[in-house]
């Protein structure tokens, strides 16, 4: 299984961070600090799997963004690989050609879209059509929800004038 | 679409961004914590729109890495909001901020629940999802059966029952027994007949977390997913969108086939034929593409194919396939796919039949040892230690040898700890692996650990043949500008013992080999003087005839240390000194050393135990097993100033100790006369590694071993008694009598805060403690009892290495019929059983008097009662699992006692015994928090399981949070069971080293005749 997820800008600014086993969160800033010290440092065209506490963690960068699981040591490699890629793929879709200001300022978008490809750390959807399809929907409630709530403090706003 | 829709969000998001350094954003950082807190503490004004926008912020901030210790509660009470959106945002950020262990997941287990059986399918998604993320062992018991419903429901859409299945599986995890596996197994294989590829796809993990657990009940399931498979690997019936890169969902494939890994074996001819053709498809059809994605995933599911070859014990044709394919991979330029057929190989190693095909691979893993990306590196090195038999062992050694002076630190240790092992396995000579062990030393001396050189000596000990060269080559080493101080050692050693077999070579003539030697001495460490002396003393001993020149300065040499501040040299060399002057007598002592039994490499125990190979564990380990002896005699054998853990100790320093501690027992139970045989094993019986093994023969060899020990202990009053750390003062002792027992008063002391330490006819030593924490102060009590002053006081403290001790000043006279107080600061910085030493003298007219006192800053002061609830105490005693952690042992020679008494005995060390918790009314178990700088205060347990009918031996499980602390505690509580003072106890049991009674000076003036009394 996925341990947890990270996305860490180049410069070591943590993007997200998903956790699905439990850790304190002293034991979460300690993992972040040690894994990016590990990650930002080495060089291209190494393999993208580096292991560490008898642990793997699967990373890949895009642009300036590591995106790195941890799973178990026996877990497959490149599934996880393209769980990032998926992932990644979604985000491009979503966002449209994603860049890392799209996941900083729209964090709690990617925090949607993780939990549309992954729950207790195992893949839930394969279909990139499906989860964007779900997204689109969650986001239509939000709209929707929140033009009631204007018409609603329109009204009020009317009433009470 | 940059904007999060949220526009004080984005400010905030901005500002943090254009902060210039760390301390511009944390205080941007803290100005808004302080707002959300405020905003908060007067809920009633906030919009659920504001509510959100801060509720974002948190977890913004949390993500930082900073501490948000506040808002959990309107995080979580976002849950049951009405509206989706404030709905959402609740779930997402709780899910993100708290862990399963967090307490305000309680509160919200309800409101999951109700979104879980609600109507509203989107809420039912936002509660599955979080509690399949973060749901703990309450949300499995409380949510279970609802969310297997979901999941069977005929009426739920997919998006709901995708979701459920994942979130089953976390609850399945958290306790398996929320799943009725009886009732669940026909419900399993029905739902691998589902359509939708996202349920499948989730169904399918949930499977393997089910089988992974236990198979036996999933028996169905395996022609359905070899039919999943098939229609996968043929894309027959797959729906556009999930395929990825034109391979039907590599994820469901791989899923599938680690399901079946589960399985012992596919028994139906049907389906094995089936499922084979299918893996061969898979193996003989994956070619490499130029794109990365297609490439990557189509070997995911390769992979994963060729383990499922392996676990099914498939034919040796398709085995040899399968290396073949493999032997491609560790050759390819694209590092994932070498480093995964690195991997596999290494798992290949387990079939028998391909182990000959994996070896033609050889030269091209050891290049891969050479890659610059440090992952491959670690797995080539896996992979050849694994690979390695006889008919390698000396390329592979070699190569590794080789890569060594390259190799990263990060690999170093492993990397010698490794050719270690496999030069000790596999050697085709022994020569060989002296050589091998040799040049490990000498290219990489800071990863040798003490074991390899150890097991040198073993080796040559044992096998006569091998001594001329090992001593040889060790001489050659020594040629050497530059060496590592653990060649030193083992250079010395090999050379004390064997350089007379070299001496008609050139170059190796007694003088030439001191010579040598010496150069060395100034730039070693105390223990490496320790061993260098001991040489000394074997070559003066092998000069026959003596050589007067040599024999002077090796003279020289020990009278220059006999008064080193180093109480194990000092002691050497004083003894060494005395012995060496006696002439022909030094044959018999100084004998070569004896034969080691044989027995399993420790090294290999080593590798296999410590699986995560972290040095301060495996040291632990070590001294775990040579401490590992009779409890009986545990206590006897602490050095007094028994600083030093054992790790360090030099080569034949313990022998000497113990030997020198074991002797005066012997010498005192002789005085008595109440044995006159004493067995003279019990201190070093064989323990079960290899320093014990080095060690051990001189005790276990009774007269040679004894004997330099006794003469030296005899020898100690009459040579320089101040100068002896471990002896007792036997002289001033004899002059000046105790009054009562001293080993009785410091055990009273250990169990009480106040008495009386030491009492002779002119002074009195009280004392009175007081303990927190890991602090204590204790205050002396220097009372002088008669008319006139003392003269000449003074108190030194020895304290042990994981003890603080400061003495306030203690004045050099104590005027008649006067008290002074001397308080003494004690601080605590790591568990250890070691203790304190208080060295005490002061003259009584001209009679000096110098007594060497236990201090009663134990362990169990340490120790403060905590007495625990089953609900506290069952889940702290499962989690601590296992060593190091989680000790046992069967203690035997109790002294044997009531229950009751016993549950005396733990309370009085503050080992607080929870009655009730064990159902057995035969067991205590008991708690405690102990307190040191190292593991601030820590949770211990401890359990002891009595048997009525047997009373001299019971069995005991400690457990705590840090290794060291549940081996001490363990140990401590074992030398309380088995070695209670007693009033009428024999002086033999008594810790021979303060025993205050002494030998008859008949014995000490004749060290031949105590010799002959003890043979």
């Amino acid at each position: 299984m996925i341990h947890f997820v990270l996305l860490i800008s180049r410069q070591g600014k943590v993007r997200l961070t998903k956790w699905y086993s439990p850790y304190t969160q002293k034991e979460r800033t300690k993992i972040i600090r040690e894994l990016s010290g590990t990650i930002l440092t080495r060089a291209p065209k190494l393999c993208n799997f580096v292991e560490w506490r008898g642990f793997k963690v699967v990373y890949k960068r895009y642009a300036s963004l590591y995106f790195c699981m941890c799973v178990d040591q026996d877990d497959n490699e490149l599934e996880i690989l393209e769980i990032i890629h998926h992932f990644v793929e979604i985000l491009d879709r979503y966002f449209g050609s994603v860049c890392e200001l799209d996941l900083i300022f729209n964090f709690h978008k990617a925090y949607f879209v993780l939990d549309e490809i992954l729950i207790a750390g195992e893949l839930q959807e394969s279909s990139k059509k499906t989860v964007a399809r779900l997204i689109a929907a969650q986001d239509s409630l939000v709209e929707v929800a929140k033009e009631q709530e204007s018409s609603i403090s329109n009204i009020i706003a009317q009433a009470t004038k | 679409m940059a904007l999060s829709g949220m526009r004080g969000l984005s400010v905030f998001i901005s500002d943090i961004r254009n902060c210039q350094n760390k301390e511009q954003e944390r205080l941007r950082v803290d100005k808004e914590l302080g707002n959300v807190r405020t905003r908060f503490k007067n809920e009633k004004g906030l919009t659920p729109y504001e509510k959100k926008k801060y509720v974002w912020k948190m977890l913004y901030i949390y993500m930082l890495g900073y501490d948000v210790d506040f808002g959990h509660m309107e995080a979580v009470s976002l849950l049951s909001a009405p509206k989706y959106p404030e709905k959402q945002v609740g779930y997402i950020v709780t899910s993100c901020l708290l862990n399963e262990n967090h307490d305000f997941l309680r509160i919200a287990i309800n409101a999951v629940r109700n979104d879980i059986i609600g109507r509203n399918e989107t809420f039912q998604c936002l509660a599955l999802t979080l509690a399949g993320n973060i749901g703990g062992r309450e949300f499995a018991e409380s949510l279970a059966p609802d969310v297997q419903k979901l999941l069977i429901s005929s009426s739920c859409r997919p998006l709901v029952r995708k979701k459920a299945a994942l979130c089953l599986l976390r609850l399945y995890r958290k306790n398996p027994d929320v799943v009725n596996v009886d009732g669940w197994s026909d419900r399993m294989a029905q739902l691998l007949d589902e359509r939708d590829m996202g349920v499948l796809t989730s169904s399918m993990s949930l499977l393997v977390s089910l089988v992974s657990n236990n198979h036996e009940a999933y028996w169905s399931c395996v022609p359905k997913c070899v039919k999943i498979l098939e229609r996968l690997a043929r894309n027959q019936d797959v729906p556009q969108e999930y395929t990825y890169y034109g391979i039907p969902s590599p994820w469901l494939q791989v899923k599938t086939m680690r399901a079946l890994q589960y399985f012992p074996t596919v028994e139906d001819p049907n389906t094995r034929r089936s499922l084979f053709e299918v893996l061969q498809r898979i193996l003989m059809g994956t070619d490499v593409v130029k794109n990365v994605n297609k490439n990557n995933a189509s070997h995911a599911v390769l992979f994963e194919a060729l383990a499922l070859v392996m676990h099914l014990d498939a034919e040796k044709e398709m085995m040899s396939q399968c290396v073949a394919l493999l032997g491609k991979f560790i050759a390819v330029r694209e590092p994932n796919i070498r480093y995964l057929g690195l991997e596999n190989m290494t798992r290949m190693l387990m079939v028998a039949e391909v182990q000959d095909i994996i070896k033609r691979h050889q030269a091209q893993i050891i290049t891969s040892l050479k890659d610059p990306d440090i992952s491959i590196r670690r797995r080539a090195l896996d992979l050849l230690y694994g690979m390695c038999d006889v008919s390698n062992a000396k390329d592979i050694v070699e190569e590794l040898l080789q890569y060594l002076t390259t190799a990263d630190f990060a690999m170093r240790e492993e990397l010698s700890l490794k050719a270690a092992i496999l030069a000790e396995k596999f050697a085709p000579d022994l020569s060989w692996y002296v050589d091998v062990i040799l040049q490990l030393i000498d290219k990489a001396g800071d990863f040798v650990s003490d074991d390899i050189w150890f097991r040198v000596v073993h080796f040559v000990t044992n096998n006569e043949d091998l001594q001329p060269y090992a001593a040889l080559k060790a001489r050659e080493y020594l040629d050497k500008p530059a060496i590592h101080e653990t060649m030193v050692k083992v250079s010395a050693y090999l050379l004390g013992e064997y350089s007379h077999l070299l001496a008609r070579r050139p170059g190796c003539s007694p003088k030439e080999i001191f010579n040598i030697i010496h150069e060395k001495l100034p730039t070693v460490s105390i223990s490496t003087i320790a061993i260098l002396l001991s040489t000394y003393a074997k070559i003066l001993m092998h000069t026959q005839p003596p050589d007067r020149d040599l024999q002077s300065q090796i003279w020289a040499v020990f009278s220059k240390y006999e008064s080193c501040i180093d109480a194990e040299i000092q002691q050497r060399a004083v003894e060494y000194h005395a012995l060496s002057m006696k002439g022909a007598a030094l044959m018999d002592i100084l004998a070569e050393m004896p034969k080691f039994p044989e027995r399993q490499s420790p090294l290999i125990k080593k590798a296999e135990d410590s699986e995560a190979d972290t040095a301060e564990q495996s040291a632990i380990k070590l001294r775990a097993q040579q401490q590992n002896s009779n409890a009986l005699v545990v206590t006897d054998q602490r050095p007094t100033n028994g600083a030093q853990p054992a790790g360090q100790l030099g080569l034949v320093k313990v022998p000497i100790l113990s030997n020198a501690d074991q002797s005066a027992a012997e010498i005192v139970s002789h005085a008595n006369g109440a044995l006159t045989v004493v067995d003279p094993q019990p201190p070093s019986t064989p323990s079960p590694d290899l320093l014990g093994d080095l060690l051990g023969p001189l005790a276990i060899e009774g007269p040679t071993g004894a004997a330099p020990a006794s003469v030296a202990s005899g020898l100690e009053g009459g040579v320089d008694a101040d100068a002896l750390a471990i002896a007792p003062i036997e002289e001033q002792a004899n002059a000046v009598q105790p009054i009562g027992d001293i080993a009785e008063r410091f055990h009273a002391l250990c169990l009480k805060d106040s008495g009386v330490l030491y009492e002779d006819p002119y002074i009195q030593i009280g004392l009175k403690a007081e303990w927190g924490g890991h602090r204590g102060r204790v205050v002396l009590f220097l009372g002088n009892k008669i008319t006139s002053p003392l003269n000449s006081v003074q108190a030194l403290i020895l304290p042990p290495s994981h003890l603080k001790m400061e003495l306030s000043l203690v004045p050099e006279t104590i005027p008649p019929r006067a008290q002074v107080q001397c308080p003494l600061e004690v601080m605590n910085l790591q568990p250890s059983r070691d203790i304190a030493v208080l060295d005490f003298s002061y003259k009584f007219g001209t009679q000096l008097v110098n007594v060497k006192l236990r201090l009663p800053a134990v362990l169990n002061k340490f120790l403060q009662p905590i007495s625990v609830s089953a609900e506290e105490f069952f889940p702290q005693w499962r989690s601590l699992s296992g060593p190091p952690l989680k000790l046992q042992e069967v203690v035997r020679g109790v002294r044997p006692m009531p229950l009751a008494e016993m549950a005396n005995l733990f309370n009085s060390l503050n080992l607080i015994v929870c009655p009730g918790l064990d159902p057995n009314p035969n067991n205590l178990v008991a708690s405690t928090t102990f307190y040191s700088e190292s593991t601030r205060a820590m949770l211990c347990l401890i359990r002891t399981e009595t048997d009525p009918a047997d009373r001299t031996q019971l069995r005991m499980t400690v457990a705590s949070g840090d290794p060291t602390l549940t081996y001490e505690l363990k140990e401590f509580v074992k030398e309380q069971l088995v070695n209670i003072p007693v009033p009428s106890r024999p002086p033999l049991a008594m810790p021979s080293h303060i025993q205050p009674t002494s030998p008859p000076p008949s014995a000490i003036s004749d060290p031949g005749a105590l010799l002959a009394g003890l043979l």
